[in-house]
């Protein structure tokens, strides 16, 4: 009997930056440092109490910053300049030690009203740039915090053994004194897949899963642990099989990816010269780093719900503008199609207080609300009518469903694109104006819509749920998602058809785009555009580098008159095996 | 007291990365200087006073200088904002 029995315990979060690591567990603690309001009498001695604090900060400062010029470049240890650069600020300076000259406030109550003030004027900022900025400025403040309190903050940078680093959240300093030598990988309690740690742990490529709300309860010192940037799993004290497994996990990642790294420059074109467009699927402007890096030959999907999501009140026209513009120099003039407001089914704003229905998926969402609420959707269309002379932009409507909601929104682009010409404003002269296709009644009728749209892309995840009559939130009718049937293949094709028979293009943005089994099918079906998250597009582009569109072609025919998903999928297999 | 007045051509206007550059550039002077935009002023060697005007693309702002070496302070500054791309 194994008497030294441990236990296996795995915690899933968000998979932040890809990788695979083992190691032991090293916990980050950050201690509370509690302020207390005090009152000083002899204020010269506390305004010297501060400085000297101020001054060690410094010292401190200089030292990360010189360790991340080395470990993460020049490049990222730019923060730290600016960090010095409030601790050198005179207006900061000033008002911290006016507060304990002018009201007897102890430097630590003192520095804390003044920063906080600082914090909530950054916050309020209309420009989530400027407000992530406000997260420096604590930072800075607990540091010097930390040295008039006498405490000792935990220095990462000591570390000097093998270790995943578990922590609460990590902020810019941290992450920065982090040793790529010896940290492999770090998992936290809290923060996404663009919150500051999740960021730095992409551009440090080291994995990282964020967000799993446990890892500081269920994590000791010296645990061993597998972190699975992939999927997003962190496995504590596991056993010798499943070491064995994410080692050779661990090889075939670092493998491929050495493979596709050499494809980011490369045409995706077909063994027998065909080219194709690969193009990533992207929530805010944050995410057009990634598209770059693996080499994304556009955005094929840009869902601008997130810019309404958490908050409490529409986004203005300039905000939106401001994101639009962004994505579209930040592009360089490649290809970036915006999806106007996707919302309903799913995806709810509380702001709108919508009445709750029996139907979400069928119901008033898409188009269908924004035809119904023009106003909010006209500041939508004139921000991205502004947006268009940046870069190469293609409007698409989510939903439709019959020829009229596109005409109808197409209308109201027109009548809006009138008024900001006569108001002197600029418009592109050219925008291509392009519908979802993800309704069935609209993929029967495709040549009809084919007339009079620039360019269709098929969101194939509605598509199937709404052919089958599967909701696919519904996890009993879940086998009914079945994006190879050859009933959904027969629409994909006719959409295809349609678009090339009036000299229009056809891409795709649903999951089934990126997905191995799915692509030379559509390769064969003659789809023009595939959109995917970006962390898939060099992976499908090393598989159409290898295929035939000509031998994808009698693949697709011969799929197109079988009678089941499976017997799709062995034909698949067979082919490109 | 010597004053310019420039338009911001960067893209993104004056964020971070360009106010770091601007604040250490006039941090080496002993002149008092002023940067303002849209009816608001700040101290120009104060990094959190200059980012918290959220400068964008396309503003107007004035830079002036007070001080024994203000000359050169204000001349320094331009050549910093027309080397960094920033305005012009």
């Amino acid at each position: 009997m194994n008497t030294n029995e441990v236990l296996t315990k795995e915690i899933s979060g968000i998979a932040a930056s890809n990788g695979i690591a083992i190691a032991k567990a090293f916990r980050l603690e950050n201690q509370e440092l509690k302020v207390e309001k005090k009152a000083v009498t002899n204020v010269d001695q506390e305004v010297v109490r501060f400085e000297q604090a101020l001054e060690s900060s410094k010292r401190e400062l200089e030292k990360i910053k010189e360790h991340a010029s080395q470990t993460i470049g020049e490049d990222k240890a730019e923060i730290f300049e600016a960090h010095l650069l409030v601790l050198n600020d005179p207006e900061l300076i000033s008002q911290i030690k006016d507060k304990i000259q002018a009201q007897h406030f102890n430097a630590e109550f003192a520095l804390q009203e003044v920063v906080d003030m600082f914090v909530s004027m950054f916050e309020a900022l209309d420009n989530e740039y400027m407000r992530e900025r406000a997260a420096d400025i604590r930072d800075v403040a607990k540091r010097i915090l930390s040295h008039l309190l006498g405490v000792t903050i935990p220095n990462p940078s000591l570390i000097s053994e093998e270790v995943i680093i578990i922590a609460e959240d990590l902020t810019p300093s941290d992450t920065a004194q982090l040793n790529r030598q010896f940290v492999k990988g770090f998992t936290t309690n809290i923060g996404g897949r663009t919150s500051h740690s999740a960021i730095m742990a992409r551009s440090m490529e080291i994995p990282a899963v964020v967000g799993t709300k446990t890892v500081m309860a269920e994590i000791e010192n010296g645990d061993v642990v597998i972190l699975d940037g992939l999927d997003g799993k962190v496995i504590v004290n596991p056993t010798d099989e499943e070491v064995k497994e994410y080692n050779a996990k661990k090889d075939a990642y670092e493998e491929q990816k050495a493979e596709w790294a050499k494809l980011v420059h490369e045409q995706t074109t077909t063994k027998d010269g065909e080219h194709v467009e690969l193009a990533a699927n992207i929530g805010n402007p944050e995410d057009l780093k990634g598209v770059l890096e693996n080499g994304g030959e556009g955005v094929g999907l840009y869902r601008t719900e997130f810019l309404y999501m958490g908050r409490t009140q529409l986004p203005t026209e300039e905000e939106q503008f401001a994101a639009f513009k962004a994505v579209l120099e930040g592009m360089e003039g490649k290809p970036v199609v915006i999806r106007t407001l996707d919302i309903g089914g799913d995806k709810e704003l509380p702001y709108l207080d919508l009445p709750k229905e029996m139907n979400p998926f069928l119901g008033f969402r898409a188009i269908r609300l924004c035809l119904e609420m023009q106003d909010m959707f006209r500041v939508q269309l004139r921000a991205l009518l502004r947006a268009s002379i940046y870069g190469n932009l293609k409007i698409m409507f989510p939903m439709i469903a019959t020829l009229d909601e596109f005409r109808s929104a197409k209308a109201l682009l027109e009548q809006e694109k009138q008024k900001l010409l006569s108001e002197g404003q600029q418009v592109a002269g050219k925008i291509e104006l392009g519908i979802m296709v993800e309704i069935p009644s609209t993929a029967i009728l495709a040549d009809q819509f084919a007339k009079e749209v620039d360019f269709f892309s098929i969101g194939t995840n509605d598509l199937i749920q709404y052919t089958m009559a599967a909701d696919r939130m519904n996890q009993r009718v879940s086998y009914l998602y079945q994006p190879y049937s050859p009933s959904i293949l027969r629409l994909v094709k006719m959409v295809i058809d349609a678009a090339h028979a009036e000299g229009k293009w056809a891409g795709m943005c649903g999951e089934m785009a990126g997905d191995e089994t799915a692509i030379p099918l559509l390769l064969g079906l003659g789809l023009d555009e595939f959109s995917m998250s970006a962390t898939s597009i060099l992976k499908a582009r090393s598989q159409i580098l290898r295929l035939s569109k000509t031998e994808m072609k009698n693949l697709a025919e011969k799929a197109l008159q079988m009678k089941t998903t499976d017997e799709v999928i062995e034909a698949v297999k067979e082919t490109i095996k | 007291m010597v004053s310019k007045t420039f338009t911001i051509i960067d893209a993104t206007g004056i964020h971070a990365r360009p106010a770091t550059i601007l604040v250490s550039a006039a941090s080496k002077f002993d002149a008092e200087i002023k940067l303002e935009y849209n009816g608001k002023s700040v101290n120009l060697k104060s990094i959190m006073g200059v980012m918290s005007l959220g400068i964008p693309k396309g503003a107007v702002i004035k830079i002036s200088a007070e001080g024994s070496d203000e000359e050169e302070a204000l001349r320094v500054l331009e050549d910093t904002l027309k080397s960094a791309g920033l305005a012009e």
